[in-house]
């Protein structure tokens, strides 16, 4: 009884905060993924704007990014 | 394909690069076979990268070696300062350090726990918080992985009734200490004091010539941060009023960030605090507030071109957004942060999980892990920069938002 109480709990505080904590990460790879082939492909069709769009790329990644890392840290606090 | 010299060396190394990694990879598995599974003395990653990233009253060098910081407490009108050493009681069996309590010269005694100081004697604590500093820790056990390779028996004992001292009321002392994160803080804003001081007076010294050494590697990020981050945004006019905390607040936070990733000086956490961030984000939220003018208002709570009924569903998503915008800002620094440093406490966990259970594993995973760790360094560099960079620019952007000008209300939506 005691084993399966602790490893409900462990499944619901741990195990939970780890599928979010991966949910997190296919949201993360998914919108990063988009931005890159994008920037990618727009790079290919003007390579001479390929600097405007490096930037631009990066930034818009860094604040997708962000948004991913909320999930984790809330999965964080769960967990720990 | 021609059988030349050149393949058949490339061809070579191929095969003998693949054989040693297999060997390699091979050993490894094999010798992380014969794990021990003795909970008591085990590593506990999760305690480990816990202890990394959060703050204390002493910086931890290096195995032994701490270098203690002042503790200044207030505690019933009167004033407590000392060492924080004062606190140390020698080492247990995992070489960490051991903290006991100490009675202050004004009588009060304290104690740290969890990097936490609380006034013993104030209330009924006769759980004996110390005594049972190692349930807890048995109990902190579950949220490693190593629950899962436990043996039946062990989890039945730590599933015994824990002693919950947590339920205790512990006074704290008001806690004005200069910890790890203080003294962060302190190292970065003395970086800053003697850099931009230098090249303020080089300027003064050398005025209108070309600019050399110090002054010459800092001022293109100057320039960029007034030309391309406060201008855009701000608008000319008047985006001299706040290019000087946008100044300070980037160099601040890459500084902090930069800072971080020193390895040996006892890994300082800055800007991956909560702490610290909401009062950056405080700082942009009461800037953007007061600089408001009666368009940025207007904007908010009676939009314009919008048709009436949804006008009524946007004015309170505008509302939550003045507020949720520093919020996102605070979180996302500290989030980028604290995750980088994370990952690459993960791997220094790995390679001393793997090594726990036998040497050669330790060395095996070690190289990979390694190569990693570098790897992540260098992504946790760009990201210093990079999360500097947007903390600046979205600062910007809502500075220009809350000066927004008359005529653009003629082009909305």
């Amino acid at each position: 009884m005691e084993f399966l109480t602790v490893l409900l709990d462990t499944l619901m505080n741990q195990g939970l905060a780890g599928i979010g904590a991966g949910l997190a990460a296919i949201g993360a790879g998914i919108g990063v993924g988009r931005i890159g082939g994008t920037a990618l492909e727009s790079m290919a069709r003007q390579p001479e704007a390929t600097g405007d769009l490096r930037a631009n790329m990066i930034v818009a990644a860094a604040l997708v990014e962000g948004v991913a890392l909320f999930a984790v840290i809330v999965c964080l606090l769960v967990a720990l | 394909m021609q059988l030349t010299s050149n393949s058949i060396v490339r061809s070579v190394a191929k095969i003998t690069v693949f054989t040693i990694a297999m060997l390699w990879s091979t050993l490894t598995v094999l010798a992380s076979g014969g794990e021990s599974h003795d909970e008591e003395e085990g590593f506990k990653p999760g305690e480990m990268i816990m202890h990394h990233i959060s703050d204390g009253h002493q910086i931890h060098i290096i195995g032994r070696i701490y270098i203690p910081l002042p503790v200044i407490l207030i505690h019933e009108g009167h004033v407590d300062i000392f060492s924080s050493s004062n606190f140390w009681d020698g080492f247990d069996s995992h070489g960490e350090l051991k903290f006991k309590p100490y009675t202050a010269s004004s009588g009060t005694t304290y104690e740290n726990h969890h990097e936490i100081i609380h006034v013993v004697g104030g209330h009924d604590h006769g759980h004996g918080e110390i005594v049972n500093a190692s349930k807890p820790v048995a109990y902190a056990s579950i949220d490693s992985a190593s629950v899962i390779a436990a043996p039946m028996d062990s989890l039945m004992v730590m599933s015994a009734p824990v002693v919950e001292e947590a339920h205790v009321e512990h006074i704290k002392p008001l806690d004005f200490s200069i910890t790890k994160n203080v003294a962060g803080m302190f190292i970065a804003l003395l970086l800053m004091v003697i850099i931009f001081r230098s090249i303020a007076n080089a300027y003064k010294r050398r005025p209108g010539q070309a600019p050399t050494g110090l002054q010459n590697a800092i001022e293109p990020f100057i320039l960029f941060i007034k030309d391309e981050v406060a201008v855009p945004s701000i608008g000319k006019k008047k985006a001299h009023k706040y290019v000087p905390f946008l100044l300070t607040v980037f160099f601040f936070i890459w500084i902090s960030n930069l800072l971080g990733l020193i390895p040996f000086i006892g890994g300082f956490n800055v800007t991956g605090t909560l702490s610290i961030t909401v009062v950056l984000a405080a700082f942009v939220f009461i800037i953007t507030t007061v600089s408001g003018n009666k368009h940025y208002w207007g904007h908010i709570l009676w939009p314009p071109g919008v048709p009436l009924p949804i006008k009524f569903i946007l004015v309170p998503i505008e509302f939550v957004s003045i507020f949720q915008k520093p919020i996102v800002l605070m979180v996302r620094l500290t989030a980028n942060i604290t995750a980088g440093h994370i990952i690459i406490l993960a791997f220094v966990s790995l390679v001393l999980l793997f090594g726990q259970s036998s040497a050669v594993a330790g060395y095996g995973v070690g190289v990979g892990a390694v190569l990693f760790m570098v790897f992540m360094f260098f992504i946790e560099l760009l990201v210093a920069f990079l999360q500097a960079y947007v903390f600046t620019l979205l600062a910007a952007l809502y500075f220009g938002d809350a000066n927004v000008e008359h005529h653009h209300d003629d082009e909305h939506h």
